[in-house]
Formats: structure tokens, sequence, C-alpha cells
């Protein structure tokens, strides 16, 4: 490792903002639902139930506290990660199984892969698979914003690896130019699939990185639900105000596999997990509730029994729902059927009348 | 000879050549410690260290421009990219770049890099872990691409790109990467480019494929032979440089064609088989070239089954071929 030569530039309003105390139970509710879903989503995917799955657990804290700095008119620029920002965004659950399964329900239509989900009721941008690209496009969506002098801001969330991107330094530089009101917010999770975040970068930190474009970046602790949302609700307070865009990178830890296709056994040990588990941002906040006598061994063993109850039949009935109208694969492609794929519907259309294709 | 899949095949050649010459050295993600993502490179860096299997960040034009730098200066970098579809990123140094050193310097600067890529469908893999987009590289003058169907043409081929001096493109059908096997020769035998692989000899109607589709193709000529109709199955392998004599030469022995890819169909390979069909073989078709293809739409994942051609939908269009004449 190198040594800092960099520090990180603080926010510019002298304190953050805490998390609204009223609203700490909430956000652990959420944390707790996003970690349940998650559990539940690698059982499901191991009985063959859904296709695959990219999992969040060590991200809650993170995506939580930033989600909670925002308000409902800002735009989210998320990668394949982001559940709990979902999640927090007031996208039902049944929603998210929806698109995991690839039913009738699903609101993209069972175009993408479970994970890549995109929800424009709660503007939550539909995520993409290649890495960074939603960068670039979050800078741009602000500079509209600032435009049309809308008060509100965009805010990408990306990974360690993503700050490797031609998209991260090129949507770094653009907002860093036009001031754009954005927030690049990086979790650094420590992994990029096998690649372990001291060998993705020689920089000491990721945020310094931001300073080179002449944005404010800052590293705040991710399990530290408080923490992520006072640096969130400073940036956004800069960017509504004219001050230009800011680079965060909540510091966490990827507790499960890149995706269910990966074996981690391969790349760190077990111990470097467990180690990592003693930060587990759920325990942060409990630990804190629990201080604030705001929660018990009760409450504790009654949400999760409710919160496990709640996803086992939520997924129940999405796995109940119809599956999609094949011929569903032509639309979309334009605004309009175009001609050609018209005839390409009527061909597959024929397959399936001949007994070629089952329906 | 040794019986293995097709992954398994590329894995033996990367390390029988990397044995052989000291130049050669992979680069990509998660290549080294994990193996890559398919194990395509699994135990490599155990074997030559990691100076000559480089775990890179994750940046495509990273991993294809510092091969270009490489091979300039006189190494055999072969870069893995994850998927084709993460290709784009260095699609500005794979195509204005790699594809025209050697051109734009009047052949001073050479620059022989070998990209290794999975490609295709069927692995319930959505938008981006599914597609077929050869046809972007097969425009490109300057870059020759090869797409196996077999673990001994997997081997064969990927000798002979590394023996190339130009640019190539090596696609993977990982749909087919363990799900079949085959017997792979262990020598130096290159399978050389531009020579496609009669895969099954017959006289009503030629059956054109590559990469994963050839089994679909395969499958498709047996239910054709119970029907009293021969179907011949030409595997491209090769499709820069292609085999248009053999493909020619086998319209002309059947007069019917169908064309078979799971890239979308308009300005797919399969238009440029057509064309040349069209040119030097018009005289000899007793019936209108059919393409099988993905339709003309992105790649989806929950109904990746209706986009991708099958041997159902082959037979379907062969049998229309031969009844039609």
């Amino acid at each position: 490792m190198v040594e800092s030569t960099t520090l990180s530039i603080a926010p510019s309003s002298a304190v953050a903002p805490g998390f609204p105390e009223e609203g700490l139970v909430d956000a652990y509710r959420l944390m707790v639902l996003a970690r349940a879903t998650d559990e539940r989503c690698l059982t499901l995917q191991r009985q063959g139930r859904i296709g695959f799955y990219a999992p969040l657990q060590g991200q809650e804290a993170a995506q939580v506290g930033a989600s909670r700095a925002l308000t409902s008119e800002d735009w989210i620029f998320p990668a394949y990660r982001e559940l709990a920002v979902a999640l927090a965004r007031g996208v039902p659950l049944r929603a998210i199984f929806d698109q995991l399964l690839g039913n009738a329900d699903d609101q993209i239509k069972g175009r993408q892969m479970p994970n890549h989900f995109g929800f424009r009721s709660a503007n939550f941008v539909v995520a993409s698979s290649p890495i960074g690209t939603q960068i670039t496009q979050a800078v741009g969506a602000a500079m509209a914003a600032q435009r049309r002098k809308d008060a509100i801001v965009t805010i990408s969330f990306f990974g360690d690896g993503a700050t490797s991107s031609n998209d991260f330094h090129a949507g770094l530089n653009f907002a860093g130019v036009y001031q754009a009101p954005t927030i690049f917010f990086c979790q650094n999770n420590q992994w990029a699939i096998s690649l372990p975040r001291e060998r993705q970068t020689r920089s000491a930190t990721l945020a310094e990185k931001a300073a080179a474009y002449g944005i404010p970046g800052v590293v705040v602790d991710g399990n530290d639900l408080n923490a992520v949302y006072g640096a969130v609700r400073s940036a956004r307070e800069r960017a509504v105000g004219g001050g230009g865009p800011t680079m965060i990178e909540a510091e966490v830890y990827r507790f499960g596999p890149h995706s269910t296709s990966d074996d981690p056994k391969r790349y760190r040990t077990d111990a470097a997990v467990s180690a990592a588990r003693e930060r587990d941002p759920l325990g942060r906040l409990k630990s804190l509730l629990e201080t604030k006598g705001l929660w018990n061994d009760e409450q504790e063993k009654k949400l999760w029994d409710e919160v496990r109850a709640t996803v086992a039949h939520t997924f129940e009935a999405a796995e109940k729902a119809a599956p999609l109208d094949p011929r569903s694969v032509f639309d979309d492609v334009f605004a309009e059927l175009s001609p050609r794929l018209e005839a390409e519907r009527a061909e597959y259309d024929a397959l399936v009348r001949e007994g070629v294709l089952k329906p | 000879m040794t019986e293995l899949n097709l992954v398994q095949a590329i894995n033996r050649t990367l390390a029988d050549a990397m044995r052989k010459d000291p130049n050669i050295l992979v680069l990509g993600e998660d290549v080294g410690v994990n193996g890559g993502v398919f194990r395509a490179t699994d135990g490599l860096v155990k074997e030559f260290g990691a100076d000559r299997v480089i775990d890179t960040p994750l940046s495509e034009t990273g991993i294809i421009g510092a091969a270009i730098g490489m091979a300039l200066y006189g190494l055999k970098p072969i870069a893995e990219i994850q998927f084709l579809d993460f290709i784009y990123p260095a699609f500005d140094q794979i195509v204005s770049e790699l594809a025209k050193f050697r051109y734009r310097s009047g052949g001073q600067y050479p620059a022989h890099v070998v990209i290794r890529t999975p490609y295709g469908g069927g692995i319930k893999g959505g938008l981006y872990h599914s597609q077929s987009t050869e046809a972007y590289f097969c425009h490109t003058a300057g870059i020759k691409v090869v797409v196996p169907s077999t673990p001994a043409d997997a081997r064969g081929l990927l000798l002979a790109a590394i023996d190339d001096e130009d640019p190539v493109l090596f696609l993977e059908p990982k749909r087919i990467y363990r799900s079949l096997t085959g017997e792979v020769p262990e020598g130096d035998d290159r399978v050389p480019f531009g020579r496609a692989r009669v895969a099954r000899e017959g006289s009503d109607v030629s059956l054109f494929a590559y990469g994963a589709m050839v089994p679909q193709v395969l499958e498709a000529a047996e239910t054709l032979s119970k029907e009293g109709i021969s179907a011949e199955v030409l595997d491209l392998r090769s499709l820069v440089p292609l085999d248009e004599a053999a493909v020619v030469a086998s319209v002309e022995k059947t007069g019917r064609a169908v064309i078979v890819h799971e890239a979308a169909r308009f300005c797919g390979f399969g238009a440029e088989l057509a064309a040349i069909l069209a040119e030097k073989a018009l005289y000899s078709l007793k019936s209108p070239v059919v393409r099988v293809t993905g339709y003309d739409t992105p790649f989806p994942y929950a109904l990746e089954n209706v986009y991708l051609p099958n041997a159902e939908r082959v037979v379907h269009a062969a049998r229309g071929a031969v009844r039609s004449s």
C-alpha cells in the first residue's frame, strides 16, 4: 500500500447532519428486509427457482443511509447490487421478485438478468451489466436538471472496480467542468470479483481520485448508517446550492460471492470474511438502537420472524404470476413495431401455429 | 488424444503454448488467482507466475491497449475479455487501433494480439452475457475472427491464432464449454484459418453454421435424414478469412442453403454468406437462401428460447427449402 498523499476534502458544511432519530428504527427494518431477502434469494437460486442473484450483504447501511439522505425527486442511477436502495425508494418487494423471475408482472418485461431492475415511478433508472456506464449518464441527467433549474440531484451507485472504467473518469471530468449537481457514490466493497481493492488501483483511497477532477472526495465508513447519511446529505445540499458534485467512497465489505456464479473461496479466506462480518452494518445499527433504548431482543426476534414470513409469501405469490407473453420479445425495440419486426413476429407466430415451437 | 471438453481444451492449449514460448502471456480480468470466470485460465498463474498471467484492473480498453503495446514490443499477448458483451470499452482500441496498426504504419508495426472471449446465448445470461456480435468485427478490415465448435478445433484454431501474424478475435461458444467432449490431439497441429469443416456430408441441402449452433444443426440434420432429406453441415470455423470455396461448392452440390446463426439477422454474418451465394452460386440454387437466426431485437433474458434458433427451426427451414423446389 502507498501512503496517502492526498487528504480527502471534507464537505463544505461544518457539521454533517445526523440521521434523524425518528427514522432509525425504520432504517433498521429496511436493512433487515434487504438482508432477509438477500439470504432467501441465494437459497432460491440454489433451488433453481431464480436463475441468478447478486447479493448485497454488507452494503445495507451504505445503501439505506444514502437513500434516506435524498428526496423522492432525486434520480438514482444504480449498478446491479442496489436492492436496499430500491426498497428504500418504496419499490414493493413483490416488484423486485417479479423482476428476479421475469414473469408477466415484471416491470422490465423479463428483458434482463435478475438484479438489473428499473422503476421509473421511483426515479430508479434501469441497471446495466457493463461497469460504470451509469456514471456519465447520471452526470448528464444532473446537467439537465441544472438547465431546468430543478432543485434535485442525481446519484450514481458503483463499486471499486468501476473506478477503473472509462465512464468513471469521463463522468467525474464532465461533472467537474459543468459543476453538475450529482453525487458519485462508490461502494468500495473491496472486491471486483476476484481482484482485491489494493490491486485495482495504486491510489490510497478511491475518493482521492476526485481531487484530480477538482471535485471534493470523501471517505466514510459504509457500515455506519449515520456517517453515510451525513456525507450524502451534505453533498446533496452543496449540489442543489450550486456547489457542484461530490464523490463519496463508502467503505464496506462484500460478505457474499460476487454473484451466484462466483466461488469466492478461490481468492479469499473465510477468516477475512469473518473479520469483516464483525463490522456488520446491521449489528452496528442494532447496538445503536439498543443503546438509545429503541430496540430489544423481543423486537428483534419479532422483526426477523415477520420479515422472513413476508419474504417467503411474497415470493410464492410472485412465483404464481403468469409467465411473460413470448410475443413480447418483439416489443420495445423501437417506440413502434417496425415492419421488419412485425414480419419476424409473424414468422414466430407461424412456427408456433405449425407446431415447430411450443407457445 | 485426450477426451476433453471445450474449455479444458482451451486451458490445456494455453498452457502448452506458454510452456513452449516464453513470449506468450495472458492478461485480463480474474484470469489469475480466480482462473477466469469460466476457468479457461485455471492453474496458469500457478505454473507461469503473475508476470505472465496478469490480473488486470477492470478496464477492457486497458487490457487491449496494453496488449497492443506488448505486441508492438515483441511479446505475444493473449487477452481475455470476460464476455463479448463487455468488449465495447475496448472497441476503439480494437477497431481503430489493433486492426489498423499494420496498415497505417505501412507494415512497420504489425500488432499481433489474440483476444479470447466467450460469446453467445443459451445460458440464461440475458442482454449482457449472451450476445453474438461477431459481425461488428467481421466488418472491420485487419482482424481475423474464428469460432470453434469442437474441443479439437478449439485447440487447433487457438494454436493457429497464436502463430498468426495478425490480430485474431477468438470467439468461444460458452454454451458448449462443458456440454460436449471430444478427442483432442496433443501435438502442435493447427487448424488453418479459412478452412471450413464438413461436419456431415449430404446432398439435398447445405446447412451453414458456426460455434454453438453447430450441435443444433447436426441434430437437425439427423432429424432430416429420418425424413429422407440428406443435409450437409458446414462448420465455418473461420469467419475471417472465410472459406468461400467450400461455401460455394456445397451449394453447387445441394442446390439449397440454410444459414444459421444466433446473432440478429439484419446485417448479420449470414447476410455475407447469402451475398456470396448470390454472386457465385446463383445458378446452382433451386430454392431461395433461408436464414435461421436470432431476431432483430436485443437478446432477451426470460424469453431466450423464443429468440435463439434451435434444431426444430432449422429442420423446418430445411424442409421448406427442399419441398419448395
